[in-house]
């Protein structure tokens, strides 16, 4: 069962200064599986990002990636994050932010050759990016950069991608487009995917499991399986319903307006305390 | 060639003082262009700023002890920049870290250098510490500024790639394994010995001239990191370079014949091209509509 695990969580607590965020993990994400990882702000869905990167430790409990114990900076694993510092003056060209994921953590220069440059135009060309690839990285758009930060990750072959709240920047067209790209890329190299979001809805379509979020515990299973006022119920602790309109879900706390995993009503104070 | 004699004062190429003004004057503007070009991307100018302010305090208690300057705003410099380092680990306030810091080194300033005005009566130390003085510098100095400039230039070459990651993308650089901490301690070693050497030359108040005004100009004008740093570096030379003659010219001006400040002149320049580049427009994108 593990063999076929590609990250395991294994009675994982996570507590900072005494304070429980995130409490009794368990479960495997399948290999090649596309996981949406779904909770409101604060649930601790980056706590989980950076569990399985190794940049921090559990409490308690044990991560495992392909079986070993997480440790930091692996290449099996590419991390995109939710965006990157860059004014529009920023003197670094699309292909030299891409090319920093081939060897950015090494010391010293990387010296051009003709097979570095060659592997950054192919991966600029997988991502659809190759447009603008000499532009200044600062003077381009959220879903341009964001197929650069994807193109960034992968090019060191990784065989599982988290992307921690990719569409944060992005109007609805261009998520669409990450989201597809993503998918695509994960169905043809066969990478296991975390994709972070604060709504569920964009990744219906794509997303083979979904890792739910709140009050410190998980769910995860299939939407089916998990987006259901029982389920959910038991995991905030109090009574959830859940709407299914014209293909999309949302999911409210009983006798509230406002839908329990949308950022900006979280962020203006409807969220389950 | 008439007007070339007068741009260059006679014995220019001659005087020993003027030879070693250019060699470490180069040594300067070389490392505080390439330390600058990070230092503004990282948006750190300020921490700049005060490193060569605080070098003020160990170049006043360097001539107390009767120690070369440089010594003394190096250790000024390592001595700020290791507290702001330590105590922003705890508060994460790096700015409002830096201002104390800041703070408590200059009353020490004022302390030494109220101190200097006491055994000494001439105001001249406490000129050449705020405002340089590359013109009395001892050509024994030569070699170890050299060996500052190299050693500055070295750290950012070997830092380079994982110092750029995590300017970027401080998670990025994480989940890729560099040790952002390690990284940006070597940057501020790196950045503390350019300051301070520049402070040696332009004096602790103007110090980051060399540091921000060539990167900034350099940024706005190119597209490619080591572009940059070519250009920045060509600019702060050029800087340099018109800012001795001029100063060297100087001795024969008005009131008294003792010559006016390098660092006034460099930084006329430098302020003359910065206005320059404004009116030139930037590179156009390539991109096609
Ligand atoms: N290093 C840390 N130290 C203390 N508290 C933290 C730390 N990292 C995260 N937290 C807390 O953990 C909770 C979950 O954070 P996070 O994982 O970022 O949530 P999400 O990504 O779901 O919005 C938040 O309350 C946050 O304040
Ligand atoms: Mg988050």
């Amino acid at each position: 069962m593990t063999s076929e695990a590609a990250i395991t969580f294994n009675q994982v607590h996570m507590a900072f200064s005494g304070h429980t965020i995130l409490r009794e993990l368990q479960f495997n994400i399948d290999k090649g599986a596309f996981v949406g990882v779904i909770g409101p702000n604060g649930a601790g869905k980056t706590t989980l990002i950076r569990l399985i990167l190794g940049l921090i430790r559990p409490s308690s409990g044990t991560v495992h990636v392909f079986g070993s114990p997480v440790r930091r900076g692996k290449r099996q694993i590419g991390y995109v994050p939710q965006s990157f510092v860059a004014d529009p003056d920023m003197p670094l060209r699309a292909r030299d932010l891409v090319g920093l994921g081939l060897d950015g953590e090494r010391w010293g220069f990387a010296f051009p050759n003709h097979a570095r440059q060659q592997r950054i135009q192919d991966m600029l060309d997988r991502v659809g990016a190759t447009r603008y690839a000499d532009e200044p990285v600062g003077t381009l758009s959220g879903g341009e950069r964001q197929r650069l930060l994807i193109a960034q990750a992968l090019l060191t072959h990784p065989k599982i991608l988290l992307l921690d709240e990719p569409l944060s920047n992005l109007d609805i067209h261009s998520g669409h487009e990450i989201i597809q790209l993503v998918a695509e890329i994960a169905h043809d190299s066969h990478v296991t995917v975390m994709f972070v979001a604060h709504d569920m809805n964009p990744l219906l379509g794509v997303m083979d499991q979904v890792l739910y979020l709140a009050q410190g515990r998980a769910v995860v299973g299939s939407v089916d399986e998990v987006i259901l006022p029982e389920v959910l119920t038991e995991l905030y602790g109090q009574p959830v319903e859940v709407l299914r309109i014209n293909g999309r879900i949302l999911v409210f706390a009983s006798g509230e307006m406002v839908p329990l995993t949308h950022s900006e009503s979280i962020a203006h104070g409807h969220a389950l305390a | 060639m008439h007007w070339f004699q007068h741009l260059i004062a006679p014995g220019f190429f001659q005087s020993t003082e003027v030879q070693v003004a250019l060699i470490i004057g180069s040594a300067v503007a070389i490392t505080s262009a390439v330390v600058g070009v990070f230092v503004i991307l990282r948006g750190q100018a300020f921490l700049g700023h005060a490193l060569g302010d605080v070098g003020s305090t160990g170049a006043a208690g360097a001539a107390l002890v009767g120690i070369q300057a440089i010594w003394g705003f190096l250790t000024g410099g390592l001595v700020a920049g290791t507290a702001v380092d330590i105590l922003s680990r705890r508060s994460r306030e790096r700015e409002v870290t830096t201002g104390v810091v800041l703070s408590a080194m200059l009353g020490l300033s004022a302390l030494f250098i109220y101190l200097i005005t006491q055994v000494s009566s001439t105001t001249g130390v406490t000129q050449e510490i705020l405002f340089g003085s590359i013109f009395a510098v001892n050509r024994h100095l030569v070699v170890p500024m050299m060996g500052l400039s190299c050693v500055a230039l070295f750290l950012i070459a070997f830092i380079y790639r994982p110092l750029l990651l995590s300017t970027i993308s401080l998670e990025t650089a994480q989940s890729r394994g560099v040790r952002v901490r390690l990284v940006s301690l070597i940057f501020l070693f790196a950045m503390t010995m350019a300051v301070e050497q520049s402070a040696l030359v332009m004096g602790a108040l103007l110090s980051t001239a060399l540091l921000i005004g060539p990167a900034a100009t350099a940024i706005r004008h190119t597209r490619r990191l080591g572009y940059t740093m070519l250009m920045a570096a060509g600019l702060a030379l050029l800087d340099t370079w018109l800012g001795i003659m001029l100063a060297y010219n100087s001795f024969y001006w008005p009131p008294t014949g003792r010559g006016w400040p390098v660092s006034f002149f460099i930084v006329t320049v430098m302020v003359l091209s910065y206005i320059l580049s404004q009116l030139i427009p930037q590179p156009q994108s390539k991109r096609a509509q």
